[in-house]
Order: structure tokens, then C-alpha cells, then sequence
């Protein structure tokens, strides 16, 4: 005999909520509805997809001549962008031993060295390193630099540049290496940060002015986060752009050097600066 | 004149050069530890450091500093405010005796708490390098640290959550749906925190006016914090902003803390300016604090010390200061540290044993990054431990996901199943909020209301445009 359906409640297993329609103001996983207090299968199996996905993009490889074209075309770059390795040789190593990220190979200090040889200081070196996402760094490097020179291009100030630099297995603090090899009075790092589950994509730029060896994070200003669906191109090269300015003036930077850019109140993506939970 | 160990264990002798190498070689396997070229050569000198550091008598840590006193503030902090009344009782144990001590019946919650000012962050990590998970949990089911500002945090059978709204881009709409997400799942009686996207004093005071606006407008029994450089926050207070509470990382070793760009009189004069505001209406605990196993090696400030040895004595600064809420951030240093699920789970279970035993009002941030070998199941398996052992707080974030510091925490739900399945509660004054605002129909038996409670439906009404 089929069984027949049981009616007594008509409630479901699975409760929405009624506020899940802001999730059009956020990439937060918000109004995830619940089963009991639990998270409701399809919920689950979403958030197992994008972990699988960002361990994924961790050991993804930087396609290092592919970027260095294209940041020559883009940039107008006279010569190609330098690329030099870490003392970590690949991604298990760079993995468990942060220190050999943070330092050059001996053949890529020769290769820096053979580049200052004229003993030219630079205002700026620009360093970028795969860090923890080389899909970062493929995909926002041309577009940030572009918003950046352009920035450089209106200033009142000259900025006189270091050779553009491409690290492999790096961590920040190799570009304090690489600025000092390369004469220059601050180094921008821009850095893949570790992949989030909603943003594998995320660019970090870190400023150090008078860089060499041993610095620690208190000497960085870090601007994070550039990526489409974060902080955009061209308001991140004006924030790091006002941050040069200053750190040049004062001949210093970290904790000692505020974030004091003018308008410095991030005003997000949503187009409101009203808090609708407190709205009348 | 570092004093060296010897011993034998069959034909073969052992010798540890330093109290130091000895703290170091008897800690449980870590990464970090191995990054720092300080752990066991072998599974057997674990063990036997751990038998020849059972025998030492716990007065030895006041007589050899494992960072000379003239090197170091917080080494001189730790000795000059040890007390030796209360260590009386304790003063003829070994740190084997300790152990024994810490797990008997002698040792109720009065004793541990009188015990407390007698008791070094050494002396914690020592012991706890002698105790397997359940001792660590037993004891610091002892220990209760109870704080308040707007409300009661610590309080047995209670387990809190801080809100963590973080978004790539501090957008306020983004935030307030996040605050709301939380508040509507029961988070929230820790703190609501909010990690700032960009490091400035103007964000940071228009990030503190916003969650003091749903506060206010909700009449929420909670506190607020942005955790921004404290730096910041002190100018934050010079400019009348609403601050509730000052963050700050800290670490264990006075370097640590220089290279995050503070010392110890810049959180005393940071506590005395947060108290002056008396925006506390329970009581007058300002500080929230972060730490973290493998600060000081990444910080190249360890001092040749094992990795939860530096962030014991992290627990002697937060405690010097009298905070509402300290958080140990276990997996978010990432796998050069904490290498996956089980280095995490025992540096979570560590953490928390010390901070208790040590006084200090412990929380755990139950978390990891994507480049870590550890997924939800390990956080599942700690974050019930850590309930068990009556941890006083963990993070609470929409669906695990942070999306602006990226990795992965603990959710809104997480927290819920851990006050279910352990029949642990919110925060006493936030818990009736909890009630009154109908957000849940029955807080009892955690059953959350299946409508959108009344006090809410009004505010999505006054959704940015484009929302429908």
C-alpha cells in the first residue's frame, strides 16, 4: 500500500529569513536561513565548493612572462619588468619556511645588483610578489599600475621609478630587499593576499620608505584589499599616492605616519552612507 | 650562567642547555616551533624534556628568566608584580607537583583564583606542556574570569560571542546587514567588533558611531570596538569619539610588541583614557585584546623561546590591564605556525587553559586560513572543546566566511548549536534583551523566532534604493 503523505504541519524543515534579500548590499554569506540552528544543505554544499576552490587557488602558479608582456605593453615600460625567485623554491617550501620568503636567491640579488650597477637612486621601486595568490597579482597588477603611473603622471611631485620587479615565492618583506639593491627611497609592495572563499582575488600594497633588510611591519603602510569587487584601482593609487607624498616628506613610514589622506573615510560600494538600521 | 639538564633514559643521555631549550623540546609538535629550530630532535626527547621539566621546582622560573630582566619590560612586568603571598602555597611544588595540584580536589575556583597573582606565564606554559587535552579542559573549567562593561561576560554556563560585520570596504550598508544577521541569530553579548578595512583614525571614529548608533537605538546591552592600532583609538578619544573599548594585538615579548608599534605605558595611558569616558553602565573593563601563538617568531622577537611559551607571557600584559575580553586568533597565523586541524585544536585548548589559569578573560577566535591543512570539522572539534572547558567567547561571522580578513571563523549558527548541544547561554543582560526583543521565542531551549521580529520590520523599510 503507498504511503500517504503526512499532513499534520504544514511548517517547513527548512526556515528563510526575511532579511535575506540584503544579501544584494554584501558578499557575506547573511540570511543563510537555518534548519533548527543549523545550516540548511544547500548552504553547506556552497560554502564546501568555495573552500575546495580557494586551497585550490593557494598552489596556483604565477605565469610570470605572461605579466611581464603584458605590464611592457601596458606601461610603456622601455625595458621588461626584472624577475627574480625567493629563497623558497616552491610552494611546499615557501609554505612552511616564511623566512626564505622574505629573502632573495643569490642569483636574483646578482640579477638586482647587475641592474643598479649605475648607482642611480630611485624616488620609488615598485616590487610585485605572487605572495599567497598569484591570481591577484595576474589579474589587478596591469590595471593598479596603470591608475598608479597615471597618478604619477598628474602629480606636482617627479617620481623618478626603480625597474619594475616580479618575485616568485615571496613574501612582503622581500621587497625591502629588493628596494635597497635597487636604490630607492620607498618600495610599494603589491602582494597577493591568502585567498578568501569570496575573494580569491584580493591585492595588498604595502609602503616602506628608506627600505633594507630586518625591517619590521611597524615601518609598513598597508592599503588592502584591491581588487574589482574591493577597493577600486584608482582610489587605491590616490590613498598609496597621498601616503608617498607625506612618507617623502617626512622621510618615514608605518605606525609613525598616519593615513591622513584627506578624504579618508571609505564610503563602500552601496552608494549609502545612511545606516538603514537606525534610519526613522 | 643558564643552567644545563642532564639525564639518561636507557644507554642514552640527554642534556638540555637552558631552561629555554628544555621549555622548548617538552612542547607538543608545532611548526613554528620547527621554523624557529627550537623543537624535539626526536618523539623521545619530547618526552624525556617533558620528565626532567616535571622534577624542576616552579620557584625556578622566578629565579632564571627566560629573557634576561634588564632585556625585556615584560619580563620585569611578570617578576615585579609577582606576588608571593599567594604563591605561598604553592612554592615547595614541582611542576609535576603542579599538574597533581591543579587537577585535585584541593583545587576549587576559590583556590585558583587566590592562587592566580602567585602564578608566572612560565609557570602556566610549563605545566600545560605536561597535560593532555582533558587535563587542560578540566582546569580551566576551574578558573572563571568574570568582566563586564554593559554586560557580564564569564560567567559559568555562559558562552558569548563577539559580531564580527567585517566588509572589504567598510560600506555602511554592508556592515549594518551583517550587524543585523547576527543580532537576529542571538550574537553579539561580547562585542560587536569590527576589523576596519582601512587603518585610520577618521574610518575608525565613523565606524565606532555606527555600531554606537544601533546600540543606542536598540538599547542593546553590549559594547563596541573597532580594532584599530591603539594609536588610533587614542586619538579617536581626543576627538570625543564613542569608543567602548581599546584594541590592541599584543605579544609576549617586550620586541613583539615594539614592532607592532606600542608598549606598555601606551596601553596604560590608552585604559586610563577609555575609563575616563565611563560609558561602561556593569562595569568599568575597557580593553579587548589579540593574541596569537607565532606573533613573536614572525616578529623575529621570540628570543629563541618556543612559540607558547612567548604566548603565555602575553597573558601578563592583557592582565596588567584589566580587559573585558582577550582572543586568542589560533589559526590565523596559517600553517607556518600551526601546520593544521590537530596543532590548531591543541594551541586553541592551550591557550585557553593558560589565559584562565593566569586570570585573564579568555576567548578563542576557533579559526583557519585556506592555506592551512585543516577545514570545518577541526573547528567543529574545537569549538565544542573549548566549550566544554568554558571558554568565555568566540567569534560569531555570517556562514564562517570574513570576507574582508579572509578566512574562516566561526558563524552565528556555529555558536548556536555550541549553546544547544552543550546547554550553554548568552550573557545574562543580553540574554533577556534577547527575550524582550522577540528575537528568539523560546531563549531557553535556543529555538530563535521563525517571523522577523517587530522592532526589525520597520528598519528594512529604509533600505537603499535598488533593494527589491
Amino acid at each position: 500500500m503507498p504511503k500517504q503523505p503526512t499532513q499534520e504541519t504544514t511548517a517547513p524543515i527548512v526556515i528563510e529569513n526575511p532579511w535575506e534579500r540584503l544579501r544584494a548590499f554584501t558578499d557575506a554569506r547573511i540570511g543563510l536561513g537555518r534548519a533548527g540552528v543549523s545550516l540548511p544543505t544547500k548552504q553547506l554544499l556552497a560554502f564546501q565548493l568555495a573552500h575546495a576552490q580557494a586551497q585550490d587557488a593557494v598552489h596556483c602558479p604565477l605565469e610570470c612572462e605572461v605579466l611581464a608582456d603584458e605590464l611592457t605593453q601596458a606601461l610603456g615600460l622601455s625595458t621588461a619588468p626584472l624577475a627574480v625567485h625567493s629563497r623558497a623554491e616552491d610552494r611546499a617550501m615557501y609554505l612552511q619556511r616564511p623566512d626564505y620568503g622574505r629573502r632573495l636567491n643569490e642569483a636574483s640579488r646578482q640579477t638586482l645588483q647587475q641592474a643598479a650597477e649605475s648607482g642611480q637612486r630611485f624616488d620609488l621601486a615598485v616590487v610585485i610578489v605572487d605572495g599567497l595568490s598569484a591570481l591577484a597579482v595576474q589579474q589587478n597588477s596591469v590595471p593598479f599600475l596603470t591608475a598608479l603611473y597615471d597618478a604619477f603622471g598628474r602629480d606636482k611631485n617627479e617620481w623618478q621609478l626603480a625597474p619594475l620587479t616580479l618575485v616568485e615565492q615571496g613574501r612582503v618583506a622581500i621587497g625591502d630587499e629588493v628596494g635597497a639593491l635597487l636604490n630607492a627611497d620607498a618600495v610599494l609592495v603589491m602582494v597577493g593576499e591568502r585567498p578568501g572563499l569570496s575573494s580569491p582575488d584580493s591585492l595588498g600594497l604595502y609602503m616602506t620608505w628608506a627600505p633594507e633588510v630586518g625591517l619590521k611591519d611597524d615601518r609598513r603602510n598597508c592599503i588592502s584589499n584591491v581588487r574589482p569587487a574591493g577597493l577600486a584601482y584608482e582610489e587605491a593609487a590616490r590613498r598609496l599616492l597621498l601616503l608617498l607624498t607625506e612618507a617623502r616628506e617626512r622621510k618615514l613610514s608605518g605606525v609613525k605616519l598616519k593615513d591622513r589622506s584627506e578624504d579618508n573615510v571609505l564610503e563602500g560600494g552601496s552608494g549609502s552612507t545612511r545606516n538603514f538600521l537606525v534610519a526613522d | 650562567m643558564a643552567q644545563t639538564y642532564h639525564t639518561t633514559v636507557g644507554s642514552r643521555r640527554y642534556r638540555f642547555s637552558g631552561l629555554a631549550e628544555l621549555m622548548a623540546k617538552a612542547t607538543p609538535p608545532r611548526s613554528g616551533d620547527r621554523l624557529a629550530g627550537v623543537m624535539a630532535e626526536s618523539a623521545e626527547e619530547r618526552v624525556v624534556a617533558q620528565m626532567v621539566l616535571a622534577e624542576l621546582p616552579l620557584t625556578t622560573f622566578l629565579n632564571d628568566a627566560l629573557i634576561p630582566y634588564e632585556q625585556d619590560e615584560i619580563t620585569r612586568l611578570i617578576i615585579d608584580d609577582h606576588d608571593a603571598e599567594a604563591f605561598a602555597p604553592l612554592k615547595h611544588l614541582t611542576i609535576g607537583d603542579f599538574r597533581n595540584w591543579l587537577l585535585s580536589d584541593h583545587a576549587t575556583s576559590e583556590a585558583l583564583a587566590a592562587a592566580r597573582p602567585g602564578i608566572t606565564p612560565e609557570m602556566a606554559a610549563a605545566v600545560s606542556k605536561l597535560m593532555r587535552n582533558q587535563d587542560l579542559m578540566l582546569v580551566a573549567k576551574k578558573c572563571h574570569v568574570t568582566t563586564a562593561f554593559r554586560n557580564t561576560i564569564g560567567l559559568p554556563g555562559r558562552l558569548s560571542t563577539r559580531l564580527q560585520p567585517n566588509h572589504p570596504t567598510d560600506d555602511v550598508t554592508g556592515i549594518a546587514a551583517s550587524i543585523l544577521d547576527g543580532l537576529l541569530y542571538g550574537s553579539g553579548d561580547a562585542v560587536i567588533g569590527i576589523n576596519p578595512a582601512t587603518d585610520n583614525v577618521a574610518q575608525s571614529i565613523k565606524l565606532m558611531r555606527l555600531m554606537d548608533d544601533v546600540i543606542q537605538k536598540y538599547e542593546i546591552p553590549t559594547q563596541s570596538c573597532v580594532l584599530t592600532h591603539v594609536t588610533n583609538t587614542l586619538e579617536a578619544i581626543e576627538q570625543g569619539a564613542s569608543v567602548d573599548l581599546v584594541f590592541q594585538s599584543i605579544g609576549g615579548t617586550e620586541a613583539t610588541n615594539r614592532s607592532f608599534g606600542f608598549d606598555l605605558s601606551t596601553l596604560a595611558e590608552a585604559e586610563a583614557a577609555a575609563q575616563t569616558l565611563n560609558r561602561g553602565t556593569v562595569g568599568r573593563n575597557v580593553m579587548y585584546f589579540e593574541t596569537g601563538q607565532g606573533s613573536s617568531l614572525s616578529a623575529d622577537a621570540h628570543h629563541g623561546l618556543d612559540q607558547q611559551t612567548c604566548e603565555a607571557r602575553a597573558y601578563a600584559v592583557a592582565r596588567k590591564f584589566n580587559p573585558l575580553l582577550v582572543n586568542t586568533v589560533v589559526g590565523f597565523i596559517g600553517p607556518e605556525y600551526l601546520y593544521d586541524g590537530k596543532e590548531i585544536t591543541r594551541a586553541g585548548l592551550e591557550d585557553h587553559f593558560c589565559g584562565k589559569l593566569l586570570g585573564v578573560p579568555m576567548g578563542c577566535d576557533v579559526c583557519y586560513t585556506n592555506h592551512a591543512n585543516a577545514d570545518q570539522n577541526d573547528m567543529d572539534n574545537l569549538l565544542t572543546l573549548l566549550g566544554v572547558a568554558g571558554c568565555n567567547f568566540v567569534m560569531g561571522i555570517p556562514g564562517s566566511d570574513d570576507i574582508m580578513l579572509n578566512y574562516q571563523t566561526t558563524s552565528f549558527h556555529d555558536a548556536l548549536y555550541a549553546r544547544r548541544v552543550l546547554g550553554l547561554k548568552a550573557a545574562p543582560e543580553f540574554e533577556q534583551w534577547l527575550a524582550k526583543m522577540q528575537i528568539f521565542q523560546d531563549v531557553s531551549t535556543h529555538r530563535l523566532n521563525d517571523q522577523l521580529p517587530a522592532a526589525f520590520t520597520n528598519s528594512l523599510r529604509h533600505l537603499p534604493k535598488g533593494s527589491d
